[in-house]
């Protein structure tokens, strides 16, 4: 499929809306449409996102967006797949069952984000050490009182 | 990374809890792994990451487009070119620019370099993980040249810092085509005598074959990428499926094995390096004239927007994932680094199977620590 073809094909999996330009195809996604097309993406025999490359997270000061890098080892094809979070309380369905990649990358978003992933099976700091729970470096108002060097 | 929650010794069920590094000569770095074990079988590995966590992707966000690519030489520093080379070409996406033809020519050439360099650094240190001291000091008499060259022309021998958004930072050392030109010819005088020593080696096949089987399909689900992922037979080379530079007008195969255990990820990295070194021939006596570098403004801003770029270092898939606001800085910038994803999988491959074979399947995967801590 090409470009329009594959976006007309995915804007037909449910209630999603397409971000123009990009090298990809970006689509936005409700956190409680989320885990449905997930599957959707990797079960569909048009589709077969067998290949999660990238997982993380971007915070805009409003609001977090996650950010899903998938891509199709059959097709060729790439998406990004994205979807907001509230700020204060954030929260997503996991995807490790999905892409086990995703229980590392899931870790590491979680200790650097606060994101909390439900269901997954062992949501705990991977790189940070222990204290650091609730402390979240790569948000955008984190300031270590220790070690911040203000450039 | 460690936690005192962790219940070291032995544990109810009669399992013993272990742990290998964060100072252990087999894990070439500071990585830790939490190893329950029965009896010699492992029944866990549970990675602990962090010891040498530096946040560069929070760093890179106070520092600018030009700065934050030497930062990238510093994660996977056993590929520092290549890691230079997606970084500068997530950056040239945004700005536009046209490379000059000579300036991709140096970038694959010392691309290629590089991982020559890494795979038969790899190759020593594997051998030195089974047991083997010789191959180790054979392997550091090649990359020593490859060392020599880079020192050179990028002035110095492992964090380059050679590539910047438009091309490269200088023009090739006069001596650059006579010193890869004799490193050509002591690896064919060479790699034969690097099978008879390690490939063919009874020892060696015995401690390897079979051991650290993955599946394709669970390498795909892994994220498992680079030589590790192509012995299971995973098309996933960069280089091949998305052409970057001028890899698209070099010949060279995609190496793809099925068996997908240790002595295939071995067989597969000593043939790239054969395929590299025929890349490095075709392009060192075709290097063209010109530009080594494109004009760019001083200051470069990227316009508000995302950008991505893959590439394909030694160990596997790189990914630059930059979110731009339209300053001078990047907003946001991820690394997907290929041994992340890669150390992940060892768990299920090593489940099952017995310690001694830990360090073989562990060796295999050509885990660089500061890459995946970042």
């Amino acid at each position: 499929m090409e470009r329009e073809e594959l976006q007309q094909y995915l804007g037909g999996l449910g209630s999603l809306t397409f971000e123009e330009g990009g090298e990809w195809i970006n689509l936005f996604v409700e956190s409680g449409d989320f885990r449905a097309l997930m599957e959707q993406l990797r079960r569909d025999e048009q589709l077969g996102f067998d290949y999660l490359f990238c997982l993380t997270c971007v915070d805009f000061k409003t609001h977090l967006t996650m950010v899903y890098h998938l891509s199709s080892t059959r097709y060729r094809y790439n998406i990004v797949v994205k979807s907001k979070l509230d700020r204060q309380q954030p929260e997503i369905e996991t995807v490790c069952d999905i892409w086990r990649t995703a229980e590392f990358h899931e870790r590491e978003v979680y200790e650097l984000f606060g994101v909390k992933f439900m269901n997954h099976p062992d949501l705990r700091l991977l790189i940070l050490p222990e204290g650091w729970e609730g402390k979240n470096p790569l948000r955008k108002d984190f300031e270590d009182e220790v070690n911040m060097i203000k450039l | 990374m460690y936690s005192t929650t962790e219940h070291i010794g032995v544990n109810e069920l009669g399992d013993m809890i272990i742990n290998v590094g964060p100072q252990h000569p087999a894990t070439h770095g500071v990585l830790h792994l939490v190893i329950t074990l029965n009896g010699e079988t492992v029944k866990k590995v549970e990675p602990h990451l962090g010891y040498i966590h530096r946040s560069i992707e929070k760093m890179c966000e106070s520092l600018s487009y030009r700065q934050f690519i030497y930062s990238t030489s510093r994660m996977d520093y056993l590929s520092s070119h290549i890691n230079n080379h997606g970084c500068a070409l997530a950056v040239e996406k945004g700005l536009q620019v046209e490379i000059p033809a000579r300036a991709e020519v140096i970038r694959v050439l010392m691309g290629e370099l590089t991982r020559v360099a890494s795979h038969i650094l790899w190759w020593g240190a594997l051998a030195m993980d089974i047991g083997a001291f010789t191959p180790f000091f054979h392997a550091f008499r090649e990359r020593e040249m490859i060392n020599e060259i880079m020192e050179e022309t990028c002035g110095a021998r492992l964090t380059m810092n050679y590539m910047v958004p438009g091309g490269v930072m200088f023009d090739l050392h006069p001596n650059f085509h006579k010193r890869v030109k004799a490193l050509l010819q002591q690896f064919k005088d060479k790699l034969d005598e690097y099978d008879e020593l390690v490939t063919y080696n009874t020892i060696f096949i015995n401690r390897t074959k079979g051991v650290g089987f993955i599946s394709a399909e669970d390498a795909i689900s892994y994220g498992m990428s680079g030589p590790s992922a192509r012995a299971s037979g995973v098309s996933c080379d960069i280089r091949k499926i998305y052409p970057y530079g001028m890899y698209d007008k070099v010949q060279f195969d995609e190496v793809l094995l099925q068996e997908g255990d240790t002595y295939a990820r071995y067989l597969v990295r000593m043939q790239e390096i054969r395929q590299s070194l025929s890349i490095i021939e075709q392009l060192i006596d075709n290097i063209p004239e010109g530009d080594f570098q494109a004009k760019t403004k001083a200051v470069l801003k990227l316009p508000k927007g995302e950008y991505y770029s893959r590439v394909e270092t030694a160990r596997g898939e790189f990914g630059v994932y930059i979110v731009s606001e339209g300053g001078m800085t990047p907003y946001r910038i991820k690394f997907r680094s290929p041994g992340f994803s890669n150390l992940s999988a060892l768990d299920h491959m090593t489940r099952g199977s017995k310690i001694g074979d830990l360090v073989a399947t562990m060796g295999s995967l050509d885990l660089v620590i500061p890459d995946i801590d970042r």
